[in-house]
């Protein structure tokens, strides 16, 4: 009996380890631990509810089980027969209606939250309403009431509601922000999924794709960003301004020829991202992070981020759309500098 | 003495490549999906090399996408399947007391296109490239449009053929467990291991016909531009969610029921004990069964079906929880107050129990449909379901093995390196995906081939990876003890466990051909343990000593599964000639069993005696 409990305090440290380790839930502005909206607060409600009860079955069959298993380990040589018991009515009825009780409490508040979850916001005059349409692989957010259209950086007031119609232009995807709010799906051919949350917490959060779309999936982010509501204002009048070309016309031309047959600035039109004010986003292509104290492979100055993805698109997210545009090294540097030029001040 | 009929017999490759024999088939299934399981696991092995540091670069994009499906579709249907079967093929005519199955010409059919559905379906490793669209092969990723080359064309061909061997083989068991159980075994008295595979063959026969409409339709999306799940022409991509996951859902309690079947007979067996609650068992595995038809939308929560369907089936999924609970209180109170004997299978078979009850509530808490928002399609889901299918169903499979194998082969398997093995896969399985409930809840996505640095999901991934070569280096110590063990001599007795309670321990290691000279009279649940207890060694016979019919043995199966393989290729490349020529094949063969009048053979009772069968 002795060793089995020398086994046990053996084990301890490691368990200790294990806890310390998980102690840490994540980062405030990715983890679904550390909700940072309502939305996302209801959800981690339900999921600490649902971890306790769990963690009380798991407690209860751990314990039993170690139990027996020590009691009634074989001794060597023992030949006696257990008595052989068929079973015991009361026991089966009590893990029977003990599970069933643990079930209703959970499944109460489940249910309610499910319908409260599903509250249509899109006819809200008060909430800011966003068509969210996924591409392989970025995001494209669209504001139909300010007539504003942009891409990878969703820009929320902190005051509102913000209200969700999703939809797909090409293969499914699922729009994830794990600290503001879970996952909806976004489908083709007219099939728009809603869903809302809040961000009352000025800041950065960031968004994945949690549905597989094709190779480059795992590097399908996105941001939102919460500020309050007079930088929301100044944000959306910036977006509407028209931005001018560069001065040097030749590398206007460059531009024009390369870039803006697909994509837009300011109040041009175009089926690719929308690169008005790129140069203040918090990424480049999402995922290639803009910071001017790089430790990462991912991150580099806008300038930096944005001539290595222009150089060589697909060895950054492979297969997608844009792909390798015939540019000199100059021009690459040229163009970068331009839009790592257009901030917009909000 | 003369025979009745011409004995055909067959010596070496042709012997297995013709027999209809359930313990031979078992053998082969054995082999083969212990082949796939290898392969499946070293593409597991290698997904976790990918990512056991941020960024990297071992294995690109797409070649990720390839390995996760192909990880996944293996492992399901080409391993997991195929395991099973081999033990339902090994112990469950023996353990019923019948002479072979129903139908042992369609059982050797259902073998040979699950394995040439599972050989086509590889071959697109070497064919330009594997399917790349998940296991789940949602539309439009897994459409013509977005998915040009022939790998789904191969997942689409190689499940439907392979899907084919299944559907039989259910078919075939639930005919096999209705008809031909031994005088006195009603149903209450069947073992666990029988009921379970029979409520799976059930829940086969209704399941797999959904996934064969879904493989049509996509494979007519895909092959001649029918528009089944294209939205563009009215076609509907939430369908195919639907009908794969009708499927999908009682495909997982297809998997895990044959599991709660095997550990039920070890632990009982262990623990010198009748199983706790027998009554209540069935009555469980029934309910599983029942309503794990009843909650395939609860993968589709974030589909967008809307607050009522959500709820129904958050409700429906969390009652799943009351027969699994029933189960898992009534094998702790089988050991309670047993005399328990921890050989390598019981090993596995109590390791199963506190980790099958993990995988469950994180079932529950998933049923949640609110909180699944967050938990969908994030690392916690990826650990929940191989929590259920390796901490349950693959720990099952090797209680199963270590249990049978003296059955299946006349030796027991080397009962040290069975330890090495089990602690080796155990804390290995742990390692690997404990973590990754943590990783899903801080914002890691599943199916993600890399993920950016400081993100903090780091240390967890390297923890997972070193989990994941533990869980390798246990199965390399299952292989060395398979080799080591069948370099011994054949020596196991008819019971080597020496407390088994079922009729499969009443007769020789390995099992002769006609498995039972005489059919045994069933006189109560555990047969063979009553006849113990009252002091005998043996089974009172049913029937007098007397001539034992058996099948012919046919290359038959073997030329009609070749013959859908054929037609698949040409199918998939768009040769009709060749698809053609693969079906009349197929069709030649059904033509030619259909007009040979085959009686089969029987072996003369003085033939028992010179084999030194105690009769």
């Amino acid at each position: 009996m002795m060793n089995r409990w020398h086994v046990l305090k053996r084990l301890m440290p490691l368990l200790a380890g294990m806890v310390l380790l998980l102690s840490g839930c994540g980062r405030a502005d990715l983890s679904a631990l550390r909700p940072q909206g309502p939305v996302a607060e209801e959800q981690f409600g339900l999921m600490k509810l649902s971890i306790t009860i769990m963690a009380f079955v798991v407690i209860v069959v751990f314990a039993i089980a170690l139990y027996v298993i020590i009691r009634f380990k074989r001794r060597p040589g023992d030949k006696s027969v257990p008595v052989q018991v068929e079973g015991n009515h009361k026991l089966e009825i009590i893990w029977t209606v003990i599970p069933i009780i643990l079930l209703v409490i959970l499944g109460v508040p489940t249910i309610k939250s499910v319908f409260g979850l599903a509250e249509d916001y899109t006819k809200d005059p008060n909430a800011i309403q966003v068509k969210v349409t996924a591409h392989q692989y970025w995001w494209e957010f669209e504001y139909p009431k300010e007539g504003v259209k942009t891409a990878q950086e969703l820009i929320i007031p902190n005051d509102a509601v913000i209200s969700i119609e999703a939809k797909t232009a090409d293969v499914l995807h699922s729009f994830w922000i794990p600290s503001l709010a879970g996952k909806i799906d976004t489908n083709p051919g007219g099939n728009v999924n809603t869903m809302y949350f809040k961000a009352p917490k000025e800041g950065v959060y960031l968004g994945k794709c949690a549905e597989l779309c094709g190779p480059s999936h795992a590097l399908m982010d996105f941001k939102v960003k919460s500020v309050d509501r007079a930088s929301y204002d100044r944000w959306v009048a910036a977006q509407k301004a028209p931005v001018a070309l560069p001065a040097d016309a030749q590398l206007a031309d460059t531009l024009t020829t390369n870039c803006l047959s697909c994509h837009a600035i300011g109040d041009g039109t175009g089926w690719a991202p929308n690169l008005t004010g790129i140069g203040s986003r918090g990424s480049v292509a999402g995922m290639l992070v803009n910071t001017d104290d790089a430790q990462y492979a991912n991150e580099g100055t806008v300038e930096e981020n944005l001539e290595k993805w222009i150089k060589d698109p697909d060895k950054v997210k492979p297969g997608n759309k844009m792909g390798k545009i015939e540019l000199s090294d100059e021009e690459v540097k040229a163009i970068s500098k331009y839009l790592a030029d257009l901030k917009i001040d909000y | 003495m003369g025979h009745a009929h011409e004995v055909k017999r067959y010596r070496g490759l042709m012997d297995w490549l013709t027999t209809v024999d359930h313990k031979k088939i078992g053998i082969l299934y054995l082999i083969a999906g212990g082949f796939f399981f290898l392969i499946g696991g070293l593409e597991a092995i290698l997904i976790r090399v990918q990512l056991w540091k941020p960024l990297n670069d071992f294995v690109s994009a797409n070649t990720y996408n390839e390995l996760l499906t192909m990880h996944g579709t293996t492992m399901i249907f080409l391993a997991a399947m195929p395991l099973l079967f081999a033990l339902m093929n090994a112990v469950i005519p023996l353990q019923i007391g019948a002479r072979d199955v129903a139908f042992p010409f369609l059982n050797s059919l259902g073998f040979w296109t699950f394995f040439f559905g599972g050989v086509l379906l590889n071959i697109s490793w070497f064919a330009g490239g594997a399917p790349d669209a998940g296991w789940t092969s949602y539309v439009p990723l897994a459409g013509s449009t977005y998915s040009e080359g022939h790998g789904v064309d191969y997942y689409v061909i190689g499940l439907q053929i392979a899907g084919i061997g299944t559907l039989i083989g259910g078919i075939n068991f639930l005919a096999t467990i209705i008809n031909m159980r031994a005088p006195g075994m009603s149903f209450m008295r069947m073992p666990m291991f029988t009921w379970t595979i029979f409520i799976t063959s059930a829940l086969i026969l209704f399941a797999f016909p959904a996934l064969t409409v879904g493989l049509v339709a996509l494979m007519f999306d895909r092959l001649f531009d029918a528009n089944f799940f294209n939205p563009d022409n009215g076609g509907n991509t939430v369908l195919w969610e639907h009908i794969f996951w009708i499927f999908g859902h009682p495909e997982v309690y297809i998997l895990i029921l044959p599991a709660f079947g095997v550990i039920s007979e070890v632990i009982s067996t262990f623990s010198r004990k009748r199983l706790f609650g027998y009554s209540s068992m069935v009555f469980a595995t029934v309910l599983i069964g029942f309503l794990g038809f009843m909650v395939w939308a609860h993968h589709m929560f974030t589909t967008g079906l809307g607050p009522v369907a959500n709820a129904l089936f958050s409700i429906a999924t969390m009652l799943i929880a009351v027969p699994t609970g029933i189960k898992i209180f009534n094998w702790l109170f089988t050991m309670w107050g047993g005399s328990i004997r921890f050989t390598s299978a019981n090993l596995f078979a109590v390791g199963f129990v506190p980790t099958f009850v993990m995988g469950g509530v994180t079932g529950v808490m998933l049923a949640s449909a609110p909180a699944d928002f967050q938990y969908h399609d994030s690392y916690f889901v990826v650990a929940h379901f191989h929590y259920v299918i390796v901490g349950g169903l693959v720990l099952g499979i090797f209680a199963g093995l270590f249990y049978w194998w003296p059955k299946m082969f006349g030796r027991v398997l080397n009962e040290t390196l069975g330890k090495i093995c089990f602690w080796l896969f155990f804390i290995g399985f742990h390692l690997t995906f404990f973590v990754q409930h943590f990783l899903g809840l801080m914002g890691m996505p599943r199916r993600i081939y890399t993920y950016l640095d400081g993100l903090g999901f780091n240390n967890m991934n390297l923890i997972s990876t070193v989990g994941a070569i533990l869980m390798g280096l246990g199965t390399i110590a299952f292989l060395i003890n398979v080799v080591v063990t069948s370099m011994k001599p054949r020596n196991a007795s008819n019971d080597p466990w020496e407390d088994g309670r079922t009729l499969e321990w009443t007769i020789p290691s390995p099992a002769p051909e006609y498995n039972f000279a005489q059919t045994p009279l069933v006189r109560g649940y555990d047969a063979f343990w009553k006849e113990k207890m009252e002091g005998k060694n043996a089974m009172t016979p049913a029937e007098p000593l007397g001539p034992i019919h058996m099948p012919s043995p046919s290359i038959l199966p073997l030329i009609m599964s070749i013959g859908l393989f054929i037609n698949g290729f040409g199918l998939m490349y768009h040769q009709y000639l060749v698809a053609g020529l693969g079906l009349a094949i197929t069709f030649g063969c059904m033509v030619v069993r259909s007009i040979k009048d085959d009686h089969g053979f029987h072996i003369e009772p003085d033939e028992l005696h010179d084999k030194g069968v105690k009769a």
